[in-house]
């Protein structure tokens, strides 16, 4: 036990728990996602070549955090078995690259263009299965059923994302982001991988007919105008407070004043 | 204060020198002289005044026209909110646009043209009028009397017994009606004692209400559950009540991460945890979960609860820990309740303690 | 006229006359308009918004009788086929269908919608800064400190009517806000159980509540409100309006306009303006989108959980007081569970801003010993405490308000929700202090400054060489009317601890004198002629006075 004991102070045991550690975490993750495989996409598909560009896309630009084999390190965690959809989401929103270490991945100009986040894709699909990018059918809102997807928006979605999609605030300086102008793709995307402090939605629990329901929902939301007038950014009674105390009281003075002095 | 003069000694000094009465407090110089408007002396500028109120109740009427145009004339229906088409959503926009600006126009000019009247045509001399004691020493002398008046001319000093019965019918007969709120509801707080989940009852998704398997249930992933026998309930027996104490947040954690305490070893399935999503501080859903930091945020005040520590309270006024419901898996893989809750759920209340000694002990 | 009467009737000559005359002699309608035709309303901006409060309650009690004919506060069930497509098939109450229909198939309804709910939102904000104005001023003494009371219910009450109004629709907003009314309910020591059962007809939400609440706020709720207006116009008609001090304004006359005709068509005319300007907001301002929120169901919530403004204290309270830290602030004692986590906020943050709004004329004049009727307001700054107390109050309402918004602060200024609700607490607990330390010195230094107009006049800029070599300013005196403007006021001294009957000074008294030295221990007294006289001759001295009783300073 001594000798043991002894060995775990040594400075590369920490290394070695920890990629033992990730590799666990990896393995765990592709077995428990495998019942997204269900949906395995084949409207996208990947070659040899791709996955080969993707490497050295990855080596040149993600490596530093997430290490050399995406097996992870202490800035940036392993992408074994996060799947294409994970790096399609990360990397096609801008979320990733990083600008610096921070609470959350802030959404900036994507760095990649469509062929290089393809080619990411298919490198970090190809070290272990995971989510996919979704099929083009549970993508497209013609489908999509609103009334559905409300239901399943305001029960599962609503109290981050604020019940107009406009998002909220969370813990310690993070957010849930708003939902208004992000892709269809995109939307379906994060709720199969869970990205940043976003809980996982996997199939079981959101099936992707109730995830195209979702998007309509948002989608609707998103191409109407409110039927009242100024939204004022659907953020609810407080919105409306601060515009009574600035806009109302505002004009409300003016008058007042006017009415009270003296005509020239 | 450097230096200061005000230049024209001798024309000050005589206003000061003026006022001899005084030394101690300027004297009222009374109320300034009126300065004529210019619609006061040019009769040009007051027929331009009155133009203006004219052209301003015109507009009130242009804009009543706008009001009426905007409801009939523009026809509204459809869809609202359709993801295809956004064209119901901007009629409907548009005419409550040009109605609402149809009253604020017709308001308006009614409002401003009738002040624009008072400012410029009317008098604009101030007047004065003088303040009176609210009553006179006398009237109160006065009506002291005619109150004792009344009072000897009623007899109620000189009855006692009628008195008393008096006030003690006034003050009673006011109360037959404050009883008949009683029954407003029941008065037995152990109702909140208990929720629907007891031993089998299946975990089912919020709100399609299909059973989970805990394969399911991934890391990382949460579930808005509710307890499979709620279908059972109605609106007249109960549904929303049961529900609003019986929803439940479902999360699986790595393992390692939970810290269990003694007592509640077998309450999670392999990482699988069940938390009551009613908040603890004045009972909002909790259900906002960050899967990375494991934590539980309320949005309607913040309060924070840690996944890991068994919901704990870190941050925030909430008062104590969420509930947690001990889960099981059954024969088919599916999750399923071992009890209820082991506490009652939701915010404190003065009965509380007592319930969690009672239902500790039922246990 | 066949007959003739003993009495001969007054013959009125005109048409109106005639009108006036039948009136007259079935309701003594001359004696109403003897007493109210030339009435003296003063004229200042400052006094309007107790109107715009009248107005916007009127357009209220005008918008919800519309709104009535179409809402239905029903709690059963139903599936909704309107046309707002996220919800149709949707089982949801029929109060909140009804909500919809309104919003979405009745012509006209949306706007209803929206001109009720600014019309609320305007209302209470009116009716706050009337009180402020009252308050600041000093309007609240004797006579009206009754009045004053009457406003305070009004506020009271007006809150009542918005939160039950807010509630109605019975989406997840209203119903989250239930939801903590049931919590406070349970917090309240003994009987709070009690009550929330009695509340919602047994555990929440139940199915009686949507009614319950729609008899109070188109019923009892409007009847009282209008019973307390009636009273509080009563008693303005009865004290008649307070006045600014100045030039021919005194305690014993009221200088302004008549009612007939230049009062009664300005203040004709606002209800218009008030009008026009809510209507303006309705129909370009989106208030309360009660389809985004969906049917109430307890098990959903959403980010933004938000009170509308006037509840917002309560709910930043709510926010701002720590649960566990730094001790667990729910716990068992004699025989109970005591939530004070949640009772405390209310009992103490919020419920004692309003008390000490409530209880304040009596506060101040028991401090101050002024017992005598005032007319004549003050200016803020010549009542330098009264006015820093103001402005503490504004800050710990102020932050307890803004706290009800802290998610959205953090969101919006990307700071952490945990930081904010940190400064918050400090901002709660300290920025009063400093906000009144920072106002009653900057009244003291307005009030020099008013010192200095008075004695020295106003800086013309022009500089000119005396024969002896010396350059000055020339300084322009003041016109009398203006000077009466600043030094007519009042500046009370400390009144000390004063023995009772029998020779012993109270603790009460002691309390009473020790807070009269630190009301008015640092004050400015206004300029007299004396010192204004002995200014003009020695011009090189300081603008503080010759004389040392002219002004107290620590």
């Amino acid at each position: 036990m001594k000798a043991l004991s002894q060995k775990r102070r040594h400075p590369l045991a920490a290394v070695i728990l920890l990629a033992i550690a990730l590799l666990l975490t990896g393995g765990l993750y592709a077995v428990a996602t495998a019942t997204n495989e269900a949906k395995a996409d084949t409207s996208v598909s990947y070659t040899a070549q791709d996955a080969e560009e993707g490497q050295k896309l990855f080596i040149a630009n993600c490596a530093t955090c997430h290490g050399t084999n995406a097996e992870g390190t202490a800035d940036g965690p392993a992408l074994i078995g996060v799947g294409a959809a994970a790096v399609d989401f990360q990397v096609g929103t801008g979320r990733m690259p990083m600008q610096m270490q921070g609470t959350q991945a802030q959404v900036k100009p994507g760095q990649f263009n469509e062929e290089q986040t393809h080619q990411l894709a298919a490198y970090v699909a190809s070290l272990g299965a995971g989510p996919t990018i979704p099929e083009a059918e549970f993508t497209d809102v013609s489908q999509g059923d609103a009334a559905n997807g409300a239901k399943v928006f305001l029960a599962n979605c609503a109290m981050c994302h604020n019940a107009a999609g406009v998002g909220g605030a969370l813990t310690r300086g993070k957010f849930a982001p708003s939902l208004m102008g992000v892709s269809e793709k995109h939307i379906y995307e994060a709720m199969e991988t869970g990205p940043q402090g976003m809980p996982v939605f996997n199939d079981a629990n959101i099936t992707p007919e109730e995830k195209r329901d979702v998007i309509t929902y948002l989608k609707s939301q998103e191409v109407n105008s409110s039927p009242g007038g100024f939204a004022l950014g659907s953020l609810g009674p407080v919105a409306e407070g601060l515009l009574i105390w600035t806009l109302g009281l505002g004009i409300v003075l003016v008058f007042t004043i006017w009415l009270t002095s003296r005509s020239a | 204060m450097g230096n200061h003069s005000d230049g024209v000694q001798a024309k000050s000094s005589a206003v000061v020198t003026s006022q001899e009465e005084s030394k101690e407090k300027f004297p009222d110089p009374g109320l300034p002289h009126h300065a004529p408007r210019l619609t006061d002396v040019d009769a040009k500028h007051a027929k331009t005044a009155e133009r203006q109120v004219v052209l301003l109740f015109v507009i009130s009427i242009l804009g009543a026209l706008l009001f009426w145009f905007a409801y009939f004339g523009i026809k509204i229906g459809g869809n609202y909110y359709d993801v295809l088409n956004p064209e119901a959503n901007n009629t409907l926009r548009l005419q409550n646009l040009l109605m609402g600006l149809g009253i604020a126009f017709s308001m308006f000019g009614i409002g401003i043209g009738i002040v624009h009247w008072a400012r410029t045509l009317m008098p604009d001399h101030e007047m004065e009028e003088s303040r009176h004691a609210i009553s006179a020493e006398a009237d109160r002398a006065d009506a002291q009397e005619i109150v004792e008046t009344i009072l000897d001319e009623s007899g109620i000093k000189r009855r006692p017994l009628l008195r008393n019965t008096l006030i003690g019918s006034v003050i009673l007969a006011p109360l037959t009606f404050v009883t008949l709120l009683r029954d407003l509801g029941p008065n037995d707080p152990s109702v909140l004692k208990y929720t629907l989940w007891d031993e089998g009852v299946r975990l089912v998704r919020d709100p399609s209400g299909t059973p989970i398997k805990a394969a399911d249930v991934t890391i990382g992933s949460a579930y808005h559950v509710l307890p499979e026998n709620l279908n059972s309930l109605t609106h007249e027996n109960g549904y929303i009540e049961e529900k609003a104490k019986a929803v439940v947040l479902l999360m699986r954690l790595d393992p390692n991460d939970l810290k269990v305490s003694a007592g509640r070893e077998n309450w999670n399935v392999d990482g699988i945890v069940a938390y009551s999503k009613v908040c603890t501080h004045v009972g909002c859903p909790i259900a906002l979960y960050e899967q990375r930091t494991h934590h539980l945020l309320c949005p309607c005040h913040q309060s924070t609860f840690d996944a890991t520590d068994e919901c704990k309270v870190v941050f925030g006024p909430a008062g104590h820990a969420l509930p947690q419901l001990p889960i099981a898996v059954d024969s088919e893989g599916y999750l399923v309740a071992q009890s209820d809750f082991h506490e009652p759920v939701g915010p404190g209340y003065w009965e509380r303690g007592k319930h969690v000694e009672e239902m500790k002990s039922e246990a | 006229m066949s007959h003739t009467s003993v009495q001969k009737d007054y013959q009125a000559k005109t048409n109106t006359g005639k009108i006036a005359n039948y009136l007259d002699q079935r309701v003594g309608m001359s004696g109403i308009i003897k007493e109210f035709g030339r009435k003296i309303f003063p004229d200042h901006w400052s006094f309007m918004f107790g109107e715009v409060a009248l107005y916007s309650l009127v357009i209220l009690i005008l918008s919800g009788t519309f709104l009535t004919l179409w809402f239905n506060p029903s709690m059963a069930p139903t599936a909704y086929d309107g046309s707002y497509v996220p919800m149709k098939g949707t089982e949801m109450s029929v109060a909140y269908a009804s909500a919809l229909d309104i919003s979405f198939d009745i012509r006209g309804g949306l706007l209803l919608r929206q001109i009720h709910h600014w019309a609320a939102l305007l209302f209470m904000l009116a009716l706050t800064i009337h009180m402020l104005r009252v308050f600041f001023t000093g309007a609240f003494r004797r006579p009206r400190e009754l009045n004053w009371l009457v406003g305070c219910a009004l506020l009271i009450v007006g809150i009542l009517a918005g939160f039950t109004g807010y509630s109605l629709p019975d989406d997840v907003l209203s119903g989250n806000g239930l939801r903590i009314i049931d919590g406070i309910f349970k917090a309240i020591p003994l009987v709070g159980t009690y009550l929330s059962l009695f509340f919602f007809g047994g555990e929440f939400p139940g199915t009686l509540l949507i009614s319950r609440l729609y008899a109070m706020h188109i019923m009892v709720i409007p009847a009282i409100l209008l019973l307390l207006v009636a009273v509080h116009m009563f008693m303005v008609v009865l004290h008649k309006h307070t006045q600014y001090p100045g030039p021919g304004r005194r305690e014993d006359n009221v200088v302004g306009f008549p009612v007939g005709p230049v009062y009664a068509a300005k203040a004709g005319g606002f209800f218009f303006i008030v009008f026009g300007i809510i209507a303006f907001l309705a129909s370009t301002f989106t208030i309360n989108a009660i389809w985004n929120y969906g049917p109430y169901d307890p098990s959903p919530v959403q980010a933004g959980t938000q009170p509308d403004w006037y509840v917002g204290f309560g709910d930043g309270a709510l926010r701002l007081w720590p649960g566990v830290w730094p001790f667990h602030w729910e716990f068992n004692f004699l025989g109970g569970t005591w939530v004070l986590s949640v009772f405390l906020p209310f009992a103490l943050m919020a419920g004692s801003v309003m008390m000490a709004m409530i209880f304040w004329p009596w506060i101040e004049r028991w401090v101050t010993k002024d017992n005598r009727e005032h007319h004549l307001l003050d200016r803020p700054r010549n009542a330098p405490f009264r006015t820093g107390v103001g402005v503490a109050g504004i800050i710990g309402y102020g932050s307890l308000m803004v706290a009800a918004s802290s998610d959205l602060i953090a969101t919006h200024f990307h700071v952490s929700l945990n930081d904010v609700a940190y400064v918050l607490r400090f901002m709660f607990v300290f920025g009063p202090l400093i906000g009144f330390l920072i106002t009653y010195r900057f009244c003291l230094a307005l009030q020099r400054k008013d010192r200095e107009l008075v004695l020295h006049g106003i800086e013309s800029g022009q500089v000119v060489q005396l024969p002896h070599g010396e350059f000055i300013e020339v300084h322009k005196p003041l016109d009398e009317y203006r000077r009466y403007k600043l030094v007519a006021f009042e500046s009370p001294e400390v009144i000390p601890a004063q023995p009772n009957k029998k020779g012993k000074i109270s603790l009460l008294e002691k309390t009473r004198g020790g807070l009269s030295k630190i009301w008015f221990q640092d004050r400015v007294a206004p300029v007299t002629p004396a010192e204004l006289e002995a200014a003009h001759h020695a011009h090189h001295d300081a603008v503080e006075g010759t004389d040392s009783s002219a002004q107290i300073e620590k």
